[in-house]
């Protein structure tokens, strides 16, 4: 049971009426087209003027669900265009809160509309407490259904101002059923998960090279061409003669695992665990990171024989990766 | 004669430079290594006689990358300045102090910058991306294989180091099951009254082989502070002056961060060999004449080298020097006795070097019969920097 003294003040809120919030630009074109854009909306009637003219309109109108998004506040929160309220209009919600009831979601809007707004008007919206249920339980928990209503009207010079249309916003204040957990995320459905891909590596001049190598299923390594001296990972000079000159040639693919480790946590999508990982002495000498595949725990030691093979991942890198051999 | 130390004593001696463009073309380790060598042939040095290096701590150029290139065998000194273009003279600074106290003889100064061409300061999007700055690329080198965490690092150099001198994971648990006996007696420490048997490390699950979860330091919150002041005003003040009797920074031969794995032998920590060998010059010091020491402990098998750079023990051999509990409490050099990071907490080695203090000033909760002098160290896989801390 609610205390009564909440319900009481509760019913005081009902009716409550907030000043005006202002659009910080008249309906314009390009915020339509923008929109329209990001929404995926492809109703000429939203961005062709010939085709609006010819559906009886003076130019392109703004689409009907469009309309809370003119009166929006600015990137940065609560920022209102000048003679804007700055009243909360769901002050309510602060009271509920300070008796036990910390979590809110969003139930519902309900949009309507008088007409089909056009360029240049000038909008604002008032708010007023529509409803505030009694207190209810859902499978969230147990709380209150608080309504707002938003009427918006267009700015009219020497007229009364036009009502065109309302949003009527329903949340629910409440304390969660499963305390502990954050209900509102909980009870989420979920949505399906993106499949996590290896990362990519960053790629510079430096070192493309080698990446470009492995599309074409080659294990390039870098060379300076004055004094001969092959290096892994690449460098813009060489260690021995500070010389920048270097080509890169392909390496056999042979070599030995001069370490490892197997990797058990923690789990990172999209890897696979255990996850074996060499670090690879080339027979050319030089030593490289590589994952390990087609090995066998128990027979994994320094010193194993390994052979590169490619491997496309994600369809859109290329690894090299070493599988044991015969000694 | 001015009476200033600084004063007089260090000269700009070589400069070099790239062109100035907006768009360079090339990567900023090469315009960085450009210049670089340019300045060093101004000034007829040779590259691998470079020891210090001092540079903005928003540049993307790591100095050890550039040491690595160059050939420096012992770098002693390398500093970063904050804040922007507002560095702008302070690596001069640095390089000067460091020359005019002798920790440093040949200082490099640079600042490299792709930054109209690859990521504009006036954008007011700071979020790099895909930009190819050193760290980027680097770390592409293992984290498309899945090879992204520290212990997977530390455990690459663990494992090689075990096949060549026969230590175990069991050498590793007797590292823990020491410090976790000190965290044990320290009511600071999040595991106080909390110790563990070397059955108990072996028992623990893998987090990445050859590394159980108890040769794994935890995570922590937590400030560590300290006030430095000259040993003459310090005699005057309430507690015991702990005297810096040696300090430095160490990169050494083929130096990365945690990915030292190029290096012709990757058994060793040859930074902390510098570090070592720079302290106990400084303090005119060996291994023998140290009480008790901090020995960096994120993970255990980083600890056996750290005991044979520092002379504690012969190469390969500081499995012998715990196995026979000179580690330990009682032991012939105590190590970690506020309970090391493993145990009391992780605070990136800051509560390391408190208890080195500690020890110095006969305060430490486990405290060491007749402390004199107290080795601290700092991060291993990475450039590191080490401490002498002693009684005046």
């Amino acid at each position: 049971m609610a205390d009564p003294k909440l319900t009481e003040q509760i019913e005081a809120f009902v009716g409550r009426e907030y000043g005006r919030v202002y659009a910080w630009d008249r309906v314009n074109a390009p915020m339509i087209r923008q929109w329209c854009e990001i929404m995926g909306v492809d109703n000429p009637l939203y961005t062709d003027p010939a085709f609006a003219r010819e559906a009886g309109y003076d130019d392109v109108v703004a689409p009907p669900a469009m309309l809370q998004v003119w009166c929006m506040a600015g990137l940065d929160n609560e920022n209102y265009p000048p003679g804007s309220t700055d009243e909360n209009s769901f002050e309510v919600l602060k009271l509920i809160e300070g008796y036990g009831y910390p979590a809110v979601v969003a139930v519902n809007t309900e949009l309507t509309f008088e007409r089909y707004i056009g360029l240049g008007e000038k909008l604002y919206y008032t708010s007023r407490v529509a409803s505030i249920s009694d207190e209810k339980t859902t499978g969230l928990g147990t709380g209150f259904f608080v309504t707002l209503s938003m009427p918006f009207y267009s700015e009219r010079d020497g007229a009364d101002d036009e009502p065109v249309g309302e949003l009527l916003f329903r949340v629910f204040k409440f304390k969660p059923a499963h305390s502990g957990q954050p209900a509102d995320k909980a009870d989420q459905p979920k949505a399906d998960k993106p499949v996590a891909k290896r990362p990519l590596p960053g790629v510079s001049d430096d070192s493309r090279f080698f990446w470009e190598g492995c599309e074409q299923n080659k294990l390039l390594i870098q060379r300076c061409t004055d004094c001969q001296t092959l290096r892994h990972p690449p460098a813009p000079v060489c260690i021995q003669c500070h010389s920048f000159n270097w080509d890169a040639v392909e390496a056999s693919g042979k070599g030995q695992v001069y370490s490892f480790v197997v990797m058990h946590y923690p789990e990172v999508p999209p890897f696979d665990y255990p996850n074996p990982i060499g670090l690879i002495e080339l027979d050319e000498g030089v030593r490289l990171i590589a994952g390990l595949v087609g090995v066998n725990r128990e027979d994994l030691e320094i010193g194993q024989r390994v052979q590169v093979e490619f491997t496309r991942f994600d369809d859109r890198q290329t690894l090299p990766q070493f599988r044991p051999v015969a000694q | 004669m001015s009476d200033s130390f600084l004063s007089g004593k260090a000269a700009i001696a070589g400069l070099g430079a790239t062109e100035f463009s907006k768009n360079s073309g090339r990567t900023e380790l090469r315009l960085a290594m450009e210049a670089t060598l340019e300045a060093l042939a101004d000034a007829g040095i040779d590259p691998g006689d470079v020891d210090g290096f001092s540079s903005y701590s928003v540049d993307k150029v790591p100095e050890y990358e550039i040491a690595r290139l160059l050939g420096c065998k012992e770098v002693k000194f390398f500093s970063q300045i904050p804040h922007g273009g507002g560095a702008a003279c302070g690596p001069v600074m640095h390089a000067a102090m460091a020359v005019a106290t002798g920790v440093a003889k040949t200082v490099v100064v640079y600042r490299a910058m792709n930054e109209r061409s690859w990521y504009r300061f006036g954008t007011g999007d700071y979020g790099f991306g895909n930009t190819p700055v050193f760290d980027n690329v680097n770390y592409g080198w293992y984290m498309p294989h899945g090879f992204h965490t520290p212990a997977a690092w530390v455990g690459m150099f663990a494992q090689r180091y075990m096949h060549t001198y026969g230590a175990t994971s069991e050498d590793f648990g007797r590292v823990a099951v020491a410090v976790r006996d000190f965290a044990a007696t320290n009511p600071n420490a999040f595991f106080y009254e909390k110790p563990i048997t070397l059955e108990d490390h072996q028992n623990s699950r893998w987090i990445c082989e050859p590394l159980h979860l108890l040769d794994c330091c935890q995570e922590s919150d937590g400030a560590v502070a300290m006030v430095i002041t000259s040993v003459e005003r310090a005699r005057d003040l309430k507690q015991k002056p702990v005297i810096i009797k040696g300090a430095s920074q160490g990169i050494a031969d083929g130096q990365q961060s945690m990915t030292s794995f190029y290096r012709d032998d990757i058994t060793g920590l040859p930074e902390m060999g510098v570090v070592a060998q720079e302290i106990y010059r400084q303090a005119g010091l060996g291994p023998d004449a140290i009480q008790t020491a901090v020995i960096y402990d994120h993970f255990t098998p980083f600890v056996l080298p750290q005991l044979e750079e520092f002379g504690f023990a012969e190469r390969g051999g500081a499995k012998d020097f715990i196995r026979a509990g000179h580690h330990a409490r009682g032991g012939r050099l105590p190590i970690n006795t506020h309970g090391g990071q493993l145990g009391e907490a992780y605070i990136h080695g800051m509560n390391g070097v408190a208890e080195g203090v500690r020890q110095v000033r006969g305060q430490s909760v486990n405290q060491v019969d007749d402390v004199e002098n107290v080795v601290v160290t700092a991060g291993t896989g990475v450039p590191t920097s080490g401490l002498i801390l002693g009684v005046a």
